[in-house]
């Protein structure tokens, strides 16, 4: 287990955000330790993308306070949360479909030649290191990422989150498109990561795999956190219920 | 999968010739349409069409829609227009062209000082730079269509074109300033062949440079002998285009009026090739350069990136914004350079000068196969869409078709062209 005790690698304190009317992440304060997998929970549109967008610089909180490594952090772009060693796997994945997987993993970081022009070759080469580790069936190196199925676009996501050695990790529905097999490589990568002492939010709809892979789960509804619980604390049932009925069972015993 | 692909596996894979050679085989449709359509002309004009003087003149006529078309490459692959750029050449034509008439001899430079052209000529540039930059800002941080701002500066730059001139002709223009417009700024034979060859010696090693590349990073080549062929496809090419306007001898009354303007007499029996034109020249640097900032740099990469997934870009830390400005300044400044081209070939600023340009440099690009969804595009297929372009209605004009029909013809053209690629890409499953 990891040390919860230190200096949190990550605290988010009474984010807020609305768009319009909707008030999408109302007043949610979560944290992440160094060697932790903390997943989010919630019904669709509970605000979990949203608040981890936050984090990884798309948006921009009305309110709130950040903190890395206990100091305060201002993210106003993804450049910035790059700087801060963040990296994302969206939900919607964020490939330019027309570009080819090198093009799209090194995309806003290109190697580049001593002459400063990009260096496809050895990106090409670097894709083809990271991709036999992560996704040895992966060959379609070459071709645009449009002609590629889900989940092989979905490995291309995760190996840009990976290839540029993050601190944290945001992977927002990860494993939707993979198969039984690909799941279980992202699993193992994801204990690999943790062992490596990275912390990684993970979001999923899969409860039984979270309380799998993570240490502790956060639970949202209507842009609120209803309760953050150890996976050890609770069951199944209880991280439903918390879900469904927006209230933590635990608290209310 | 289909089924009769499946069955046949255990084959190894046969490659067709064009596939081993990795020919885009989109090109060579286009070039198969040029040609066809150069013969038809040549037929129909009894060789009149393919002559040397006849491909001299379409070379120039072509090079200022072409360079214009290389930037709308850029600008429809971020996935936005331009429909100003036929009334900003107009514009950067009046500033360099006021500057050399009036304002320059005004403030003193006497007419024909050899720092009227070069003065003129960065304030062309600077003109299409800045309104480029404008039109950027307006789109790109102020988030107004492009459709609209660039169908306001339609309006706006031609007529504010006008104003500058008082709606009048100006010229005689600048002696330097004529050489870009293409007949009388040519290279001659010897020069010719040593820019033409350098090219061609260029274009080689740029082949062979890109396979020893490939080779010290372990990824598969084609085979030797396909990419002699391709090295001596491009040379020959090259050499062959620069002995044709080599092959193109200049008229006996411009050779004495060019010998008397040296103090000489014109020798008996002397003739000379024009060789290549100096607007040719610039052409081909905008597309060398073009191509590399599309292919080589990162500028390139995140046009391509912004037109693709727009948002994706964004997530990856690309300012959009910026690139929007950088992208319509590029635009704005080979509107300038294709002023100074358009100018010089025509030896006067006129009012309508780069009128319905804005059309035919769309048409050029999307003939070229530049997709209007955004994101792909390649500068070749611009520049070689400009020249059917003006091929179709140059080669109309000579074989007597009514100007009228000669537009309808244009048009149709256009949609088929389209029409087809759309075919092309959903057959050959690509986006
Ligand atoms: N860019 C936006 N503009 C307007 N509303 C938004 C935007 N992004 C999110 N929302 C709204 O914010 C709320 C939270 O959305 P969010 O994407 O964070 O949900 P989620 O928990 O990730 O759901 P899912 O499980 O379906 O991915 C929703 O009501 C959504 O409509
Ligand atoms: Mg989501």
């Amino acid at each position: 287990m990891s040390d919860t005790t230190g200096t949190p690698l990550v605290e988010m304190k009474d984010i807020r955000i609305a768009f319009g009317g909707v008030q999408a992440v109302d007043g949610v304060s979560i944290n992440l330790h160094a060697g932790e997998v903390v997943g989010l929970l919630g019904h669709n549109g509970a605000g979990k993308s949203t608040l981890i967008k936050i984090l990884s610089g798309a948006y921009q909180m009305d309110s709130g306070e950040i903190r890395i490594n206990g100091e305060k952090a201002t993210i106003t772009s993804p450049r910035d949360a790059r700087d801060y060693n963040i990296e994302t796997i969206y939900q919607t994945l964020a490939l330019a479909d027309n570009l080819d997987a090198p093009a799209n993993l090194f995309l806003g970081r290109e190697l580049v030649t001593p002459l400063g022009f990009v260096d496809d070759d050895k990106m090409e080469a670097e894709t083809r290191k990271i991709m036999a580790r992560l996704n040895p069936n992966f060959k379609k190196i070459k071709e645009p990422v449009s002609a590629l199925s889900g989940g092989q676009r979905q490995s291309v996501a995760i190996a840009r989150a990976v290839y540029f050695n993050a601190q944290i990790l945001i992977m927002d529905e990860p494993t939707a498109a993979l198969g039984v097999h690909e799941t279980k490589m992202v699993a193992d990568l994801i204990q690999e990561l943790k062992a490596q002492g990275l912390g990684i939010f993970l979001i999923s709809h899969d409860t039984r795999e979270m309380l799998e892979l993570c240490d502790r789960v956060s639970v949202m509804k209507n842009g609120q956190l209803v309760g953050t619980e150890r996976v050890e604390d609770v069951t199944e049932d209880d991280i439903l219920s918390m879900i469904i009925l927006g209230k933590n069972p635990r608290e209310a015993a | 999968m289909s089924d009769a692909a499946t069955s046949k596996t255990t084959a190894p894979p046969r490659r067709s010739l064009m596939q081993t050679l990795e020919i885009d085989t989109r090109l060579l449709g286009m070039i198969g349409a040029f040609l066809a359509i150069c013969l038809v002309f040549n037929f129909y004009t009894d060789g009149r069409f393919l002559s040397a003087r006849n491909i001299f003149n379409l070379t120039i006529q072509t090079v200022s829609v072409a360079i214009m078309a290389t930037g709308m490459v850029f600008v429809i692959v971020t996935r936005h227009i331009d429909l100003s750029v036929g009334a900003l050449l107009a514009f950067c034509s009046a500033i360099m062209a006021m500057l050399q008439a009036r304002w320059l001899p005004g403030l003193g430079l006497e007419l024909g000082s050899p720092l009227i052209a070069p003065l003129a000529i960065v304030a062309g540039l600077a003109t299409g730079a800045i309104i480029g930059c404008f039109n950027g800002w307006l789109i790109g941080y102020q988030a107004i269509p492009a459709f609209i701002v660039t169908l306001g500066g339609f309006l706006v730059w031609r007529f504010a074109a006008w104003y500058l001139t008082s709606g009048q002709t100006i010229g005689p223009l600048d002696q330097t300033v004529l050489l870009f417009g293409g007949s009388e700024g040519i290279l001659g034979e010897t020069w010719s062949w040593i820019v033409g060859g350098l090219l061609a010696a260029l274009s080689v090693l740029a082949i062979y440079a890109a396979r020893r590349n490939k080779v010290r990073h372990d990824f598969p080549v084609k085979p030797a002998w396909a990419e002699a062929v391709m090295a001596a496809l491009a040379a020959g090419s090259i050499l062959g285009f620069t002995w044709l306007l080599n092959s193109y001898d200049i008229p006996r009354g411009k050779l004495r009026r060019m010998f008397e303007a040296q103090g000489q007499e014109l020798p008996d029996g002397f003739t000379t090739g024009h060789g290549l034109p100096i607007s040719v020249l610039i052409l081909i640097g905008v597309a060398i350069t073009m191509t590399v900032v599309a292919r080589k740099t990162r500028l390139g990469r995140y046009i391509f990136a912004t037109g693709g997934n727009p948002d994706a870009a964004e997530l990856s830390g690309i300012n959009t914004r910026k690139l929007t400005v950088k992208v319509f300044a590029i635009m704005g400044t080979l509107c300038a350079l294709s002023a100074l081209v358009a100018q010089a070939r025509l030896q006067n600023h006129a009012n309508d000068i780069g009128t319905l340009d804005e059309l035919r440099v769309i048409a050029a690009a999307v003939i070229g196969g530049t997709a209007l969804s955004g994101g792909s595009g390649t500068i070749y297929g611009a520049i070689l869409g400009a020249l059917i372009m003006q091929s179709i209605t140059s080669g109309m004009g000579m074989v007597g078709v009514d100007a009228p029909l000669q537009n309808i013809v244009v048009g149709s053209v256009l949609v088929f062209a389209v029409w087809i690629d759309q075919v092309y890409r959903k057959r050959m499953g690509v986006k």
